[in-house]
This record gives C-alpha cells, sequence and structure tokens, in this order.
C-alpha cells in the first residue's frame, strides 16, 4: 500500500499530484491519497477522481493550514505504518515536509527519482543532473519525494475512491504562519506548462522581459528565467529554472539569452525540443539545444513574435 | 546566542563531473573542491548575525574526511569563531549526517542551526529537515531572510508560489536558499587568523551515533546524451522548423 501526500493550493488538487500518484501507480499496489489542510473538504473529493486511487483521508484542521512541517510531519508519520511507500511531490511542500517525515520513522530518504525500476530501486539525478544514481531501499516505509517532469500525470478524473476524515490534530506549538507574497500570473504554471519561454542576462533589464511575455502569450507558454536574470532582480525567484530552482519538461524550451551554465541545463535539459536564441555562438546552450540561432534577440524575439 | 554552522565539502560547482567507467560513482580524483555554495550562505548568514550584535559565537561543523578541515579553516577565516570535524571516510546518507549533527546540537546547544538548503553533489535537500525532526525543533526552509527577535526568529521562505514568512520558537533551524546573501570573501590576514583558531577532531563513534543506512546505491550512470542540434539561420526558418519538423507549435 502506498500513501500519496497530495499537492494542492487554492482549493484545487495541484497537477504535480496526478505525476506522483503516476510514479505510485508504476511501483503497484493499493494507493492511498493524505490530503492535510484546513477548509481542504473539496480537494478531498477532487483526489478521490484521481485515476487509480483506492482511498482518500482529509486532515481539515486549523494546524495543518499553510502545510507547516511541524504538525504536517506527525500526521504522516502517525498514517505511514501499515504503508510501504510513502510519496509526495518534491515540490517546495513535499521537500520540506518528507524529510521530516523520514527522520521520523527512522529510513533514509530517496529524492526526486525520475524513474521506478522496481518496488524498492529507484533512479534519481546527481550533480545537477550530470549523473544517474540507481538507489535500493531496505527501509520497511520507503520516503520518497517525485520529480513530477519523470512522470505522465494520471488522469484527474474517473476514480472513485472512499473518503475518509482523520481527526487527528498535530499541532506542535513551534511555529505560526505569518504571511505570504504570492506572484501573480494569468499564464500557465511553469512546472506544468507545454511551451517554456525562458530569459537570461542577455535580456539585460526586467522592462524587456515584456517581449518574452508577449511570444509566450502567442504561444499559451509559461516564462521562465535563469539565476543570472533572478539575481539581477529582472524577475522574480519563483521564475527561476535550475538545479536550485524549478524543473520544467515541457514540449518546447526557449532559451533566450541565456548562456547555459550547468546548474541551468539541469532544470530544462529533458524539454522535448530546445531553441536557444543567443548571440554569442560559442554558448554552451547551443550543446543541448535541438535549434539554434545566432542572432540579437531583441530582433530575433519580436520577428518570431509575428511569426507564431 | 550561539549559532551552529553545518558545512559541506563538494566537488566545485564549476566542474562538470564525469561517470567512472566501472559505474561505481563519479571520478572525484584530482577534482577542485570547495565548500557548498548553500554552505557559504549559511556562514554569511551566521556571521551577518554576529555582527549584528545577535550572535556571540558562531560554531562551525563538517562531517567528512580529513581534508574537510579546508573547508572548515575556510569557514574560519569568513568569520566562525571555533570549528568541529566529524571525521568519517565513509559515504554517509543525510539520515546519517542529521544523526551526527544532532549529537553535536546536543552537545553544543546552539539556538540557532543554520544549513545550506542542498548540497550540489547530492542534491538530497534533506540533511536540515531531518536535524530538524531529529532534535524536535521547528524549521525554516529554503530562506530568504531570517530575523531573530526576542526567543524566535522569523524566516522568509522561497516558495513555489513566491514567499512565505513563518515564526519559529528558538531554538531552530534554518536552511538557505540562493537569495539570502551574498557571501563574503576571506581576506588574507583573516586567513592566516584561521589558522590559529580552535579545530576539534570527533568520531561518529565517539558521538555514539551509528551511520547505518537503508539505502544503497546500485550504480551510478551518465545520464543520455542528446542528440545534436542544427543551427538555423532565420527567424523564419526557426518558425518552419517548429511546425514542420518538430511539430511543437
Amino acid at each position: 500500500m502506498i500513501l500519496v501526500i497530495a499537492e494542492h493550493e487554492n482549493g484545487a488538487i495541484a497537477p504535480a499530484t496526478l505525476n506522483t500518484v503516476a510514479a505510485a501507480a508504476q511501483i503497484g499496489g493499493d494507493i492511498h491519497i493524505l490530503v492535510a489542510g484546513q477548509g481542504v473538504g473539496a480537494v478531498g473529493e477532487a483526489a478521490a477522481k484521481i485515476a487509480g486511487v483506492a482511498k482518500v483521508f482529509v486532515a481539515d484542521n486549523a494546524a495543518y493550514a499553510h502545510q507547516l512541517p511541524e504538525n504536517v510531519a506527525p500526521l504522516v508519520v502517525e498514517l505511514a505504518s501499515g504503508y510501504s511507500h510513502v510519496l509526495a511531490a518534491a515540490t517546495s511542500n513535499g521537500k520540506n515536509i518528507l524529510p521530516r517525515v523520514a527522520a521520523q520513522l527512522d529510513v533514509d530518504q530517496i529524492s526526486e527519482i525520475i524513474a521506478v525500476e522496481s518496488a524498492d530501486t529507484f533512479k534519481r539525478p546527481i550533480y545537477a543532473g550530470n549523473a544517474i544514481a540507481t538507489v535500493q531501499s531496505s527501509a520497511a516505509v520507503k520516503v520518497i519525494t517525485v520529480r513530477a517532469t519523470g512522470f505522465d500525470a494520471v488522469a484527474a478524473e474517473g476514480g472513485s475512491a472512499a473518503v475518509e476524515a482523520v481527526s487527528a490534530a498535530h499541532d506542535a506549538g513551534k511555529s505560526a504562519f505569518v504571511s505570504e507574497a504570492l506572484a501573480k500570473s494569468d499564464r500557465p504554471e511553469l512546472t506544468a506548462a507545454k511551451i517554456v519561454v525562458s530569459g537570461g542576462r542577455g535580456m539585460q533589464n526586467g522592462e524587456n522581459f515584456k517581449h518574452l511575455y508577449a511570444l509566450a502569450d502567442k504561444l499559451g507558454a509559461a516564462v521562465g528565467a535563469s539565476r543570472a536574470a533572478v539575481d539581477a532582480g529582472f524577475v522574480p525567484n519563483d521564475m527561476q529554472v535550475g538545479q536550485t530552482g524549478k524543473i520544467v519538461a515541457p514540449q518546447l524550451y526557449i532559451a533566450v539569452g541565456i548562456s547555459g551554465a550547468i546548474q541551468h541545463l539541469a532544470g530544462m535539459k529533458d524539454s522535448k525540443v530546445i531553441v536557444a536564441i543567443n548571440k554569442d555562438e560559442e554558448a554552451p546552450i547551443f550543446q543541448v539545444a535541438d535549434y539554434g540561432l545566432v542572432a540579437d534577440l531583441f530582433e530575433a524575439i519580436p520577428e518570431l513574435e509575428k511569426l507564431v | 546566542m550561539k549559532v551552529l554552522v553545518a558545512v559541506k565539502r563538494v566537488v566545485d560547482y564549476n566542474v562538470k563531473v564525469r561517470v567512472k567507467a566501472d559505474n561505481s560513482g563519479v571520478d572525484l580524483a584530482n577534482v577542485k573542491m570547495s565548500m557548498n555554495p548553500f554552505c557559504e550562505i549559511a556562514v554569511e548568514e551566521a556571521v551577518r548575525l554576529k555582527e549584528k550584535g545577535v550572535a556571540t559565537e558562531i560554531v562551525v561543523v563538517s562531517i567528512g574526511p580529513t581534508t574537510a578541515q579546508e573547508q572548515l579553516r575556510t569557514a574560519l577565516a569568513l568569520g566562525a569563531d571555533r570549528a568541529i570535524l566529524v571525521e568519517s571516510t565513509e559515504d554517509l546518507t543525510s539520515l546519517a549526517i542529521a544523526k551526527l549533527l544532532k549529537a553535536v546540537v546536543d552537545k553544543e546547544q546552539p539556538q540557532l542551526v543554520i544549513l545550506g538548503k542542498q548540497a550540489i553533489d547530492s542534491d538530497n535537500n534533506q540533511t536540515g529537515q531531518m536535524l530538524a525532526a531529529l532534535s524536535g525543533y521547528a524549521q525554516g526552509t529554503f530562506a530568504s531572510k531570517v530575523e531573530v527577535s526576542g526567543d524566535s526568529v522569523s524566516v522568509t521562505r522561497e516558495v513555489d508560489a513566491g514567499a512565505q514568512t513563518v515564526s519559529l520558537k528558538l531554538p531552530a533551524i534554518v536552511t538557505t536558499d540562493l537569495r539570502l546573501n551574498e557571501p563574503r570573501y576571506a581576506s588574507l590576514p583573516n586567513i592566516m587568523k584561521a589558522k590559529k583558531k580552535p579545530l576539534e577532531v570527533l568520531t561518529p563513534d565517539a558521538l555514539g551515533v551509528s551511520t547505518a543506512s537503508t539505502n544503497k546505491t546500485l550504480k551510478v550512470e551518465a545520464p543520455a546524451a542528446r542528440s545534436a542540434g542544427i543551427k538555423v539561420k532565420s527567424v523564419a526558418e526557426l518558425v518552419e522548423k517548429l511546425k514542420n519538423e518538430a511539430k511543437v507549435i
């Protein structure tokens, strides 16, 4: 039996949950989902419709609002006995909570798996994706985070799992939510977008990102950025693609004014088709690009926007 | 208050590593090693807390081979007061590291422990959270801002959708994200002074910690190489290829 911790936001199941259930299905066995939060009844009902899910636990309690790990981890630990695997998406929530669960269960965690070899053996990237390790776990409960781009999402509809309320309220009283500043965007979510247009230091300033937004809107794409663009203050950090930012694997990734450092490639080199637009023909990005265009981006991007 | 900072010796972030021919791991012979970039940010934050008068002592700890003393000396040169090396030649998992750090935390009783959010070699992003769990402390992961006031610390965290601020009771664990600060360089006089600062060497046995693991790495392979691409001459040609050849737009 596999327990999947649901990733959810604004009262809806996050897409990464569907990829995590897909990884669980490859492992094999009954799949149960835990939805923890406050006012998450509708999320629980949505989780019950996910294809392949047998049961949904809903822990609706003020203690679980904002997914504070000090409170959610003990809840997961309490439920975990009896399960062979506990899975969560490798999102900021999953990464925050799951190692706390693993330590409380006294087992090693396997982070960001990209493939399931068998019920106890998994593949994961190390060294910024420059090597792939095959790791075997002998833990009674295998605690694993799943890289969403490694697994095709299961259908969000079609299932009819039983929903069970969990009354346990764990409030460690050690931490409190203060505030959040969420970036607003009408464009597709970066990690789930089919097309991603990313800008780097070559964009020169934040104002120039308007060229990428215009292109992205024409393509129905999400907009990302390299660390250089984020550190320079061109765009907020939640747009960063790379080893330490978001991992994307869209159908099409267009890198504009990005040199292609190892750390950036770690976040996008599994994209199906990579396009690089850069005026430096020696830029490392051209080594991974399927189509490279050596050009001034300020001429190429408006022209590209017109032609697509 | 006392601040404990954990640092890791890793392959330098600019090195493109190669997988060994026998698939037993990556080849680290004659490769430049450095302090993990996130750990540099952790040391910097501790030093800034001391400069603000919040921290009174900074203890830096590393777990690894004898050569990890180099990274501890670097931290001392940056402003840490003393160092602890838990010497081990084994390839330890995050849980084992967290257990060893817990033993050091029990011994040193710091009010704040700062770690990097992940090491750029194993890319695990686990140790800080595991240490928090074992210590029973609150955790402020992926921190972009840290403010201590009284018996609590306010941590602004980088999350997928933006930023989140939490308030944690001290003692607490903080892990650093890239945007927390810009680490300074060690000056030559400070590097010389660092050689005289105390560096204690311990072992897992002396700390009474078992480093047994439930994970085993079976093999390490190179990732699948991408087939070579082509250079297009114009935007028009690019659009034509994307539409008709790649069929992605």
